[in-house]
This record gives structure tokens, sequence and C-alpha cells, in this order.
């Protein structure tokens, strides 16, 4: 029997034990005397979020093929057992071993989402490891960060030795040999980090000093020593076909989040949607190839006993070979128990086909994302959906036995006026009216048209990371409009209109785009008990305007702010692979509503040419 | 095809509860590719249905969940295929064919068996060593008054455990005690009753972490009228070649 970090009484006493207690199917054992480096790898969000992550199944193979290597797990323990840890001086612990994390070489720490941030506090505060990384020693784990939001790590700089930026399967084992090297040498801690520093695509960001003007902005942000490159290059792994892949991912014993086996089909987008930092940070498109995912789908299920397989992409519509591998998956597996699972697919012919096949239709419902109400507004943030598209799909899905439809839009993004907010409501009520056009006698029920809006933020490396960000009061009188307007529809009873509280997303918008000076205001949140942010029966608003206030620190500044097109930012060290002419122009081309057209039918020079590969060069195969 | 399999559940697997459990059965049928039968509909799941849940906190060695397939290899060879599929603590002990007409265990459970012992490691606040523990516990079954109060649905109701309580010895070295306990729809009892209704009789509260309780056995009762004649489940169902 594996031995517990935990004893009993604390474990019958909290909820969901088995989120402390690891020991699930696939789990990776190894003895660790018998490896050379100890990796903690972390997702800082409870159990449930965590272990639904694809990326941390991807390393945890990865790291865990390499011999010498002990990849290990460790979540954020829930409020009620950080009170107890915290009483009882439980120092924090791995899933595998129950080990403590201080006693690791590597804590590495998956950046999803900016309201993690206070969580990875929680976690090195737990874990004995001093927050600020220049009071660390050989001691500690080298606290290592990385995912989308080490695209703008400065808010969160001071608290990692490390940012890797990029694609986890490309230098993750040049730096566990470096490790090596260094301790074999007895290198210092220092030393160590200069080396580190050289390997592409890593950040160390003790290795830098930003100056800011007399306005607050960045004067100059430049290595300290020559061993820092200027700039850090994103690495990105071409090949995605012959790479690392989980084909025994874990399996948790509670029901989480994602609790199916899931296919990565590609990587990257050919979209170009301005707004969205997906698109653009995980360019160029690279495909997996269809045999590879037929293969990979069958050892999955077989190797997990999963009950449900889905396929993951940013768009799984553009994926050239989706027809095939969609009826492969139903014809192999469906009738057998297994459900086949289709997210952010296009509503056309063949996805209602498929979706017919493999779903109760009475139960589920069609998801449109439009993100704005107008044309007009669409085609400022590239948007490439047209109302068109949009009223013909659902219409050939009422014919088909749908009736329910779901509908995802954003306030506050560049240039919206009412006309644009009023849109959301007309949408919607247009498409319950195509509802009512079949005859009555072929309707089955009523027809529910949901509309949600979220808050739009500006993100780094993104055309609209010069977007001016919208106040709350702005926000909510948005939503205020588009809610009035739903009243005012014919089929206002058909429609249903959902937004939530602006307070987080004027955060996220500081903690997307901040600098530096950011981090103390994080610190002094956590200091003064905000914790799981992303959750609303936890988020604290309170305390971070506390905390903002304490410091010094001016929201509007980060967000509210008009940012000229010279401006230095906080992030421009990093070539992310799209270029910033790029994201200039196409900055300027949405003020004019100049669509853009998509990688696959027109090349428009962002950049990511020049790393030769993906779909750059898919027709030169 | 009916099938009954026998398994434990022990170690850090007490802390999975029996939803949970379900769960991991289901999957663990697809890894070891048990041809199991699955019900009709939209949304199929397998014919699968469990003896008696086991609370969070216990173990049990002798646990029962009755399947459906459509084929099967031999028993060796399916309880060799579930057990490279189990996680630690999890392991399959018997596989047996049941007859077509078969009751499905859930119904058939008349008593459990349990092993009872203090922990080492908890200061359980009884100031007393388990053997003594467990010897005045048992001249309390045989002595005490062992009517509790049962919380339904409805309201409170008064319990006698005593009826309910059909065997019960020291283990060796008396550092525990030995109960077979009724249970099932009819009269359920649960051994943490008894040893709540022990310590309030102590004038002690009653140590919850205290206690490692491991079921051992579930039996049904095929005696006629009155008198009681346990069968274990497994005894249901026989080897498959």
């Amino acid at each position: 029997m594996r031995k517990l970090a935990l004893s009993d009484e604390i474990l019958l006493s909290i909820q969901q034990p088995a989120r402390y207690i690891g020991g699930e199917v696939n789990m990776c054992v190894k003895d660790p005397k018998s490896v050379a480096v100890r990796f903690a790898m972390c997702f800082p969000d409870v159990y449930e979020i965590g272990m639904s992550h694809l990326g941390i199944q991807i390393l945890y193979d990865m790291l865990n093929k390499k011999e010498d290597v002990y990849c290990e797990r460790v979540y954020s323990p829930w409020m009620d057992l950080d009170a107890i840890m915290r009483e009882k001086h439980i120092p924090l612990f791995s899933m595998e071993t129950q080990d403590p994390i201080k006693n690791f070489d590597f804590l590495g720490i998956t950046l999803q989402y900016e309201m993690c941030y206070t969580n990875i506090l929680q976690i090195l505060d737990l874990s004995r490891i001093p927050l600020h990384a220049a009071d660390r020693t050989w001691d500690d784990p080298i606290v290592i960060g990385g995912g989308p939001c080490a695209l703008n790590p400065e808010p969160i700089a001071e608290f990692f030795d490390i940012f890797y930026i990029g694609d986890g399967e490309t230098v993750y084992y040049d730096l566990m040999d470096t490790y090596k090297e260094s301790r074999k040498q007895n290198d210092s801690r220092d030393a160590f980090l200069k080396k580190a520093a050289q390997i592409p695509g890593l950040y160390v960001p003790s290795l830098y000093d930003p100056e800011y003007n007399e306005d607050g902005t960045i004067k100059s942000f430049l290595p300290n020593c020559p061993e820092a490159p200027e700039k850090i290059q994103r690495q990105i792994m071409m090949e995605m076909t012959d790479t690392f892949y989980p084909e025994k991912p874990l399996v948790p014993f509670i029901k989480v989040t994602q609790d199916r086996v899931v296919l990565e089909i590609m990587r990257g987008c050919i979209r170009g949607c301005r707004f969205c930092q997906a698109g653009m940070i995980y360019r160029p498109v690279r495909e997996k190839s269809v045999e590879k995912l037929k293969e990979l789908a069958k050892k999955m299920l077989k190797s997990t006993g999963h009950e449900e397989i889905s396929l993951s992409s940013l768009s799984s519509s553009d994926y050239r070979s989706l027809e095939s591998l969609v009826r492969f998956l139903i014809e192999e597996f469906y009738g057998k128990g297994v459900n086949v699972s289709l997210p952010s697919l296009r509503i056309d012919a063949f996805s209602l086909d498929v979706m017919s096949k493999v779903q109760d239709v009475k139960k589920s419902s069609l998801t449109f994302a439009p993100e704005a109400g107008s044309q007009r507004l669409r085609d400022v943030i590239n948007k490439g959906l047209t109302e068109e598209d949009i009223l013909s799909g659902a219409s050939e899905a009422f014919l088909g036995g749908w009736n329910r439809v779901k509908l995802y839009f954003m306030l506050g993004l560049p240039t919206e006026t009412t006309e644009d907010m009023e849109g959301i409501a007309l949408l919607s009520e247009k498409i319950a009216e195509k509802y009512y056009e079949i005859p009555k006698d072929q309707r089955k029920g009523k027809v529910q048209v949901v509309a949600s809006t979220s808050f739009f933020v500006p993100k780094p490396f993104t055309p609209f990371q010069w977007a001016r960000m919208c106040t709350k009061e702005e926000f909510l009188g948005k939503a205020r409009v588009v809610n009035h307007k739903m009243k005012e529809m014919l089929n206002y009873k058909s429609l249903k209109y959902n937004w939530h509280e602006a307070d987080v997303t004027v955060l996220e918008g500081v903690l997307a785009r901040g600098d530096r000076r950011v981090g103390a205001v994080i610190e002094e949140a956590y200091k003064n008990g905000a914790l799981y942010d992303a959750w609303s029966e936890t988020f604290k608003n309170e305390v971070w305007m506390k905390a903002f206030e304490t410091c010094g620190v001016d929201i509007d500044f980060y967000t509210t702010r008009e940012r000229s097109l010279n401006e230095v930012f906080p992030w421009d060290f990093i070539d992310a692979g799209v270029t910033k002419e790029f994201l200039k122009r196409e900055w300027l081309n949405s003020a004019g509503g100049i669509v853009t057209p998509n990688c696959r039918e027109k090349c428009s020079g962002c950049g990511i040419r020049r790393f030769g590969g993906g779909v750059c060069y898919e027709n030169q195969d | 095809m009916k099938i009954r399999i026998k398994f434990s559940k022990q170690g850090n697997m007490k802390f999975i509860g029996h939803l949970d459990i379900m769960r991991y059965f289901q999957k663990a049928m697809r890894r070891a590719d048990v041809e199991i039968r699955y019900s009709e509909g939209f949304s199929p799941h397998q014919i699968m249905s469990f003896a008696a849940p086991l609370g969070v906190g216990l173990t049990g060695s002798g646990e029962y969940l009755d399947i459906e397939v459509l084929s099967t290899d031999s028993s060796k060879e399916m309880v060799r295929r579930l057990n490279d599929v189990m996680v630690e603590d999890m392991e399959i002990l018997s596989y047996k064919r049941l007859p077509d007409d078969a009751a499905n265990a859930m119904s058939l459970v008349a008593a459990c068996d349990y092993t009872i012992t203090l922990r080492k490691d908890y200061d359980n606040g009884l100031s007393c060593s388990g053997k003594e523990f467990f010897t005045n516990l048992m001249l309390f079954i045989e002595n005490g008054n062992l009517e509790v109060v049962k919380k339904t649905k409805k309201g409170e109701k008064l319990m006698d455990l005593k009826p309910l309580i059909y065997e019960k010895r020291l283990t060796e070295g008396g550092e525990g005690i030995f109960l077979k306990l009724s249970s099932g729809s009819s009269a359920n009892m649960k051994p943490e009753q008894l040893l709540e209704a022990y310590c309030k009789s102590l004038g002690k509260e009653y140590p919850a972490f205290a206690f490692r309780i491991n079921r051992e056995e579930v039996y049904a009762d095929s005696g006629p009228d009155t008198s009681h004649r346990f069968t274990p489940l497994e005894e249901f169902g026989d080897d498959i070649e």
C-alpha cells in the first residue's frame, strides 16, 4: 500500500479525498531514488480541472519516457484542505509518491488562465518554497512556468525561475540534460539558470531588467548578462504526427471535467479572429495524420476504458480529413458503448448528419459562436461567420429535429455601437423566427434560443493588444442594452439572455496585459486571502481592489488606457511567431472592417512562414 | 449470460466512494475487453449491479457485483484479465457463471461479516487497549441496551440492534471483534451503529476515525422460515472451465 501524506481522519473529513491520494489507472510508478531528476508538474487549480487538461498528460507521458526523470503531479488543495494544511503545518505533496514538493528538482506550473495566479502563490507557500525566485537556493526546486499565459509572463515574473515559451514537446529534454550537467559540476543555482537561458525558448526573468518612461510605459527591456538572449523565440513542434502523445492517459477515480479520451487532431487555427490569442500564438496550423489518429483512438480507448472520445482542436471543421476520421470513429466504436463527441464543429450538412447519429437530438442543442451581433462588427473582429451561415445552419438543424440553440457573443469589442449590441437580440429573434417558418405539424414544441455574452479582454499577441478595454460600468451598461432589446422581440418568450458580473473581467484585463509592477498586487491580494479567483464562489473582489490601492497600481493604466502604435509592450521581448508588423496591420484593418482571408485562402504574411512548416507549406507536401 | 464477480477493495481504495467504484468497474470492463451486455437506447449503459455499497472509509475483502456478458472466457482467464487492469488495492477474487434465472446480488443480501480493530496510530480518547475495548464490547452486546435511534425520512425510529447481530467473537489475540450482522433491505445494520451505541453507554464521544472496519463476506439467507442458512454470494455461481 502506498503511503499517503494525509491521515485517514483528514482524508475522511474533507470533500473528495480522491483528489489527494493518487493511485489512478495508468499512474507512472518509479523509484525516486533511481532517477536523476524529480519533476512535479502542477496545474494550479482543483484536481477535477487539472486532471482534465491535455497538455499536462502529454508532458507527464513525455517526461516519464525519460528513464532518469520521474514526473509526478500536484494540484491546488481545495479551500477545506488548504485550511487544514496551514493549521497543521502539512507541506504540499505530490500525487504519486506523496513526497513534499520542496524535495523535487523542478516544480512546473502550467499557466492556462490569468485567474489562477494567486493559486500559484498558494502552491509555493504550502510547499514552503520562497514566493520570490530571488530568495530561493538549491534547497528549493527550480520553478518553471509554461502554457498560454507564459506569453506574457511579466505579472508573475518574480515568482518564477524560468518560463518555457512554446510547445512543451521541444526543449524539455535539453533542460533536463542541462540540469543534470549543472548539478554534477556543482554549479551555483545562478550559473545553472544562465545555462538554461541559452536554451531556445527559455526565459529566465531574473536576467532581464525593465526600464520605464515617465508616463509608466516601458522604455526598454534588456538582458543584464551576456548569456541571456534579447529575444525569446517561441518553440514550435512542427511534426505533430510523429511526436509525444499519451497512449495510456491517466484515468481518475472521480468524475472530472474532461472524463473522456481526448484526441488532439491539430494545433493552431487558420481563421485569424482578431480577438483570439490561441488563434495567433499556436500558428501555424499543424495537423496530425488521420492514420495516426485512428491508431491513437484505438489504443487510448483500450488503455483507459473511457466511454467517450472527443476531438480537440481550435476549429475541428478545418481538419482536412475530418470526415474520414469521424466516420471511422463512429463505425469502429459507436455501438460498443463509446460515445463520440465533436466540439467546435461548424454547423453544416456533414456535422448535422454526424451529430444526428451520435447524439440524442431531443436532448442536445446546437451551438454557434457569432461573437458579435452585427455583420459590421463581425468584419471588425474577422469572424468569418455570416448571418446567412447561421440562419441556414439553424434552419437545417430545425428540420432535423433540433429545437434548442445556444449563441455565444462578446460585449465590449473595439468600435462596438448600440446597433451592434442590439444585433444580438435581433439575430436571436431571426433564429427563433426561422423555427416558426416550419409548418406547425412538423415542429416539435417550442424553440429555445439562449444567447450568452462574455466581456471582451484584449490579449497580448493579438491584433487587439492595442485596444482599450471597457470599464466595469461600461460592460454592465452594454449587457443592459442587450437585455432590454431582447424583451422587445416578438418571440421574447423563446429567447433567453445570460451575462455575468464584470469584476473578474476587469482583473483579468490587468493580469493579461500587465507588467512586472502588477506582481506586487498579486502577492498582496494573496496575502490578504485571495485564492481560487476563477471560481465565482471564492472570488473576493474587495481584496483585490484594496491590493491595488495598497501597492499604488492603477487599474486603468492597464485596461482603459489608449495605447499608441509604437508603445513597447511588456511581452515584446518574446517572438511568438506572428510579427508585430502583422498584428499592427490587422489592428488597422479591423478599424476599417477589412476582412483578412484565412490561411488556406490566402497567405497574409503573418510571419510564421519562416518557421518552415504547417499550413504555410500544405500544398507543397 | 449472468456472471458474479467477487473482489476486494483494500488500502487507499477505501477513500473511493461507491458511485466512483461503479464508474471504475465500467471502465475496467472495457479495458479488460469483457464482452459485457449494454442496455438498449440512445445512451446505452452496461448491465452491472452491485450487491451492497461499501461506505467510504471501510475496506472489503468479499465484495460482489453482477454483470451480464454476451460471451466469456474461462473463469481463470477472466480473473487474470481483470486483475491485469486493476489498480493497486483492488483485486478480482472470483468470476462465476450464474444460472439464467438467478436473482441479482443486491436482492439476495441478508447478512455481512465484519472485523473491527482499533487503529494504533490514532489517539481515540477511549483510554483502554484494543483487547479491553472489544472484550467489554462483547459483554455489552450480551447484556447492554442495544436500542438506538435511527433517523429515517419520516422521522426518528427506535431500532433494536440485538436481534440483528447473528454472530460475535473476538478475533485471534483478542485485538478485534468479528461480527455477522443483518444486512439488506429488510433489516440493515451497520457496524458503526453498534460502536456508537457502545461508546454512548460509556459516556464517551464516538471516535469515528478510531476503527478499521473490514467487510469480510456478504451472504444470502436460504434458511426456511425464521431459521437462517447463510450462503456466501459467490456460491450461487459455478466456475467456467
